[in-house]
């Protein structure tokens, strides 16, 4: 393989393992569709940070589609609570709002904005390797190190918040009980979801990062009863949609992005099939 | 103060609370003690707030009038020596996680969250597992056990908090009559050694066997005190004779019309609000 | 000038085309999704709406051109399967019917942008401009488009209506619909399969990604105006037109805009006006009715204050200064103004060079409080068994509430009582 090929397998690997660990908690938590709308939602805070800033790597753009995620989640409840439209509905028709309006700012700057439809669906992976960054007197794909850093941010929040986000997964109210602060767990969380979607928006656009959140943690949960196992099989089943999305991807020349979800997807389906066929024990 | 006054303090103290979800009134101004050391039974019909009770004494909701106190103290200030035990569908049992990482939650603090748990808490744990008969089971899924080991170790993870006030949401639903016996003797123990135990209950054919203290709730509180003052054929009939038809009224407008539940800037705190009129 | 320009451009017959075809095809949406709504089923709408994607990209792979029968065919099983294996995963499994919802969404999507661009990438791909489904192509609909979309709306309508009773006694209360002996799972299927079928319809309008909005939309708006459901599904019905009406405006006089982004753009906006300012139900409408209880209930303070200030006070003084009442309870100054003059308005207070006198009806008034109040305090120690006192908190809201229903039934059940816990009489209308 080339080490283009690489630079595309590895940025999608990292990502992927990245969305696994905390996918995993928005599967167990029953929220994979706020994560659904969030990575939806972020889409105008990123066109208007980029009309601002008039640049891709900016910390502009970060805070800003960080900022829209947490607005979405903001209007859902607000929705929800103090409009009293029932959850499914607030979800529905917040993200679907914020998605448009991020679509028509697209269009409406065409020129300006270095964005299209299709990159924010899914994403401008197979340009990983063109957009290179000098470190020291080598080259390597920003890209790259993006996904490479939201990996190390997510795995360390992991580590120290592991205990944490287990109690809170399992029983928020007994959490609440121990006096431990729930409200701050769960927005920082959310605050993580936000943060992820952000960085790998544009590498794999927003379709990839709803499938890699949900899909590799949903094939996991499958098959495990506990939660380490489970979140490293889905970081598993994340890296290896990688490669096989790449390869796939390669034969059929369609999306990279695409491709990856059709791998995933695969083993989703295969291990629902297994488990259905194989006698339960017990 | 006297190391005897200390023991008259009450264990919990409930004044005047109510609460409400989206304005419907669900509790009305409950108010009751229960001294330390007793065997307390909350019983009532389905839909008598009985679990809403517990969610205000442990500050899950907000009430929306009143107070409560254990041992004479705010919850936050006593929080290490309450145990809550929530109803045991209020989870989802196929979360994967061993009986053994469920007990050792009961550890849990705010100051130990971001570490690894103590030796001394690890003992507790096995401890707490060994007394309800678990221990053997320690390692196994939580996916893997029937509804009454459920209920074992939701009392295991309560047991390892060491507390002495224990509030537990329908610790006997879904069990056998061999895990039920086995349940209510770590209960007994736990009174035994001056702790207080008040156990959400269904049953009034046992209530009266297994308690010392209970107390009657219908939206309201029908009766609260010593099981034989208490249980008695008319608090019975009241008990679960129907919501009073004047209460129901007054709830469905308050919710209906966007009332107050209770009028701003009237909320009662320690001390005052017991004026004249 | 512009005007000018507008009225021309209105009769456009492309732009009248386009108007006519989003119309129909959100009207058609709407309607089935407040049965969607209804049953909490909306992101299943958004799933399938993803999921169709695929079944798209299949059916133009097999017949090797744009076919819209073919396609709406392929469509139709695709979004039928994501039902199914939906509703299988989340029944069958340990998985929650959210992540169900969200696996089958992203998996059938990602699947279908496969297709897409590895369509694109063959000889005949870029004649085939299977990318409008992602956004919706509304403002490139033709003449014959519309005899097929929108004669295919029009027959969802008309189903729609036929199966009105069914499908509302369904969405309501399926366990009453099922001891009908109404064949529930046949219903179901066919409210699924007209589902599906608005929503491949309609991604003509708008695309998958945004199509969820015209089935949740418009009834989550509509549900603020009314709590019945036709008038729900009309409103509903009329909002969707509405916003098709303005979006293919909108876009044909900005010709670089899409349809689809600006049809939901209007709608959220409807939507979200609905919500924060729909006479009732709406979020202000609410807060001003909280205000006005609070304002009513600060009247009503004032009202027995001064009451009280009568009661103790030995002296009997026609006259009260505004300290006296300061004095029977603190109110906020500006607070107390205000609420003197409102009752002054009324005719229940007179007012006199920063002196003040109940008038004969503010009386009344003033006892009627009183009255409930005592009436309440007694109920609650009576009934209640509350200790005596515990029981004035409570009252003090109470006596806000109580409706004259109420009241008389209090009477009723405490047999006239003259006293209340506290030993102060209960004030009755005859006792002056
Ligand atoms: N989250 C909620 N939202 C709205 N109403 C609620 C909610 N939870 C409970 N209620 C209502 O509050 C009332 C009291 O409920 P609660 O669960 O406290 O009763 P309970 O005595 O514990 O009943 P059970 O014996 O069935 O457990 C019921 O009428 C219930 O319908
Ligand atoms: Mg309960």
């Amino acid at each position: 393989m080339t080490i283009e090929a690489w630079y595309i397998i590895i940025t999608g690997a990292l990502i992927a393992a990245s969305t696994a660990i905390l996918g995993s908690f928005l599967v167990l938590r029953k929220m994979a569709m706020l994560g659904d709308a969030i990575s939806h939602a972020v889409l105008p805070g990123i066109v208007v940070a980029f009309l601002l800033s008039g640049e891709r790597d900016s910390t502009l753009l970060l805070i800003g589609a960080a900022f829209s995620g947490l607005l979405a989640s903001l209007l859902i409840e607000l929705l929800h609570r103090k409009a009293r439209l029932q959850e499914d509905a607030s979800i529905g028709v917040s993200f679907t709002w914020l998605f448009a309006m991020g679509v028509l700012l697209i269009s409406a700057y065409t020129g300006q904005v270095d964005l299209d439809q299709e990159c924010v669906l899914y994403g401008e992976i197979a340009y990983v390797p063109l957009d290179l960054m000098a470190f020291g007197n080598t080259y390597l794909p920003r890209p790259l190190l993006v996904a490479a850093l939201l990996f190390l941010i997510v795995l360390l929040y992991l580590l120290f918040s592991f205990k944490g986000l287990k109690l809170m997964s399992f029983n928020p109210d007994f959490a609440q009980s121990l006096g431990i602060r729930t409200q701050v767990w769960h927005f920082t969380f959310m605050a993580m979801v936000s943060l992820t979607t952000v960085l790998a928006f544009e590498i794999v656009g927003a379709i990839l990062i709803v499938a890699l959140l949900v899909v590799p943690a949903a094939t996991a949960f499958l098959w495990t009863r506990a939660l380490i196992p489970m979140i490293v099989l889905a970081v598993f089943i994340g890296v290896l949609s990688s490669f096989g999305g790449y390869g796939l991807a390669s034969v059929l020349k369609g999306s990279i992005a695409g491709a990856m979800v059709s791998v995933a997807g695969l083993l989703f389906f295969s291990s629902l099939l297994i488990k259905l066929l194989t006698p339960k024990k017990n | 103060m006297k190391n005897k006054d200390i023991n008259k303090v009450p264990s919990l103290e409930v004044h005047n609370l109510a609460a409400s979800y989206n304005r419907m009134p669900v509790l009305w101004d409950i108010d009751f003690q229960i001294p330390q050391g007793v065997l307390t039974g909350i019983v009532g019909p389905n839909g008598s707030g009985k679990t809403t009770l517990l969610r205000n004494i442990m500050g899950l909701m907000k009430a929306d009038s009143g107070y409560v106190k254990i041992f004479g103290e705010d919850l936050n200030k006593v929080r290490e020596r309450v145990s809550y035990v929530p109803q045991r569908e209020s989870v989802d049992w196929t979360f994967p996680a061993s009986v053994r990482e469920v007990v050792e939650m009961g550890r849990y603090r705010n100051a130990n969250l971001m570490r690894r748990l103590s030796k001394t808490d690890k003992e507790k744990v096995n401890i707490a597992l060994e007394k309800v008969g678990m221990l053997e089971y320690a390692n196994r899924q939580i996916s893997q056990l029937s509804g009454g080991q459920q209920q074992r170790v939701f009392l295991a993870r309560s047991l390892a908090q060491d507390a002495d006030l224990y509030l537990m949401d329908e610790p006997f639903v879904g069990v056998d009559a061999a895990t039920e016996e086995a349940i209510l003797e770590v209960l007994s123990e736990l009174r035994n050694e001056g702790k207080t135990v008040v156990i959400v209950h269904h049953d009034l054919q046992t209530a009266y066997q297994y308690f010392n203290w209970i107390i009657l709730l219908n939206t309201r509180l029908v009766a609260a005190g010593p099981k034989e003052e208490v249980f008695l054929q008319e608090n019975l009939r009241e008990a679960y004779g129907g919501r009073l038809t004047i209460l129901s009224k007054l709830s469905n407008l308050i919710a209906k019309s966007e009332f107050p539940v209770r009028e701003k800037g009237f909320k009662e705190t320690e001390g005052s609000g017991d004026g004249q009129s | 000038m512009a005007s000018l320009s507008n009225y021309i451009s209105i009769l456009d017959p492309s732009l009248l085309v386009v108007m006519a075809g989003t119309v129909l095809l959100s009207i058609s949406a709407s309607l089935v999704g407040t049965f969607a709504f209804l049953q909490k089923r909306s992101l299943v709408g958004d799933a399938v709406a993803h999921a169709i994607l695929p079944g798209i990209a299949l059916a133009f792979i097999l017949k090797g051109e744009k076919d819209p029968l073919i396609l709406l065919f392929g469509a139709l099983i695709s979004g039928w399967i994501a039902i199914a294996l939906m509703d299988f995963i989340s029944t069958k499994t340990k998985l929650s019917s959210d992540t169900a919802i969200a696996t089958i969404l992203s998996v059938f999507f990602g699947f279908g942008i496969l297709l897409l661009t590895y369509i694109q990438g063959q000889a005949n791909g870029n004649q085939a401009g299977l990318d409008q489904f992602l956004f919706g192509k509304a403002a490139a609909m033709r003449q014959s488009d519309l005899w097929v979309y929108g004669g295919l709306a029009l027959v969802l309508i008309l189903a729609v209506f036929l199966f009105f009773k069914e499908f509302s006694l369904l969405s309501f209360n399926p366990d009453f619909a099922q001891s009908l002996g109404l064949p529930v799972k046949t219903l179901r299927f066919i409210l699924n399969t007209l589902m599906v079928l608005a929503i491949a319809v309609g991604i003509q309008a708008v695309g998958v990604v945004l199509m969820a909005a015209l089935l949740i939309t418009p009834s989550a708006a509509a549900r603020s105006w009314t709590d019945s459901l036709k008038p729900m599904m009309l409103i509903a019905a009329m909002m969707a037109a509405l916003s098709s009406f303005a979006g293919s405006y909108l876009s044909f006089i900005a010709p670089s805009m899409p349809t689809g982004p600006w049809i939901v753009m209007s709608l959220s906006l409807m939507a979200l006006a609905s919500l924060f300012f729909a006479p009732k139900r709406g979020m202000l409408a609410r807060l001003l009715q909280q205000k006005k209880h609070q304002r009513k209930i600060r009247n009503e303070n004032i009202l027995k204050a001064i009451y009280h200030f009568s009661e103790r006070s030995d002296q009997q003084k026609d006259w009260l200064r505004i300290e006296d009442i300061q004095g029977i309870r603190a109110f906020k100054n500006d607070s107390l103004k205000e609420g003197l003059k409102q009752l002054n308005r009324k005719g229940l207070l007179l007012l006199k060079s920063h002196q003040l006198q109940l008038s004969k009806r503010g009386e009344q008034e003033a006892m009627r409080i009183v009255r409930l109040h005592r009436l309440w305090e007694m109920y609650l120690t009576q009934r209640l068994r509350l200790k005596s006192d515990h029981i004035h908190p409570n009252a003090e809201t109470m006596e806000h509430i109580i409706s004259p229903e109420i009241e008389a039934q209090l009477l009723r059940e405490l047999d006239y009582p003259d006293l209340d816990p506290h030993q102060s009489p209960i004030p009755y209308e005859n006792d002056n």
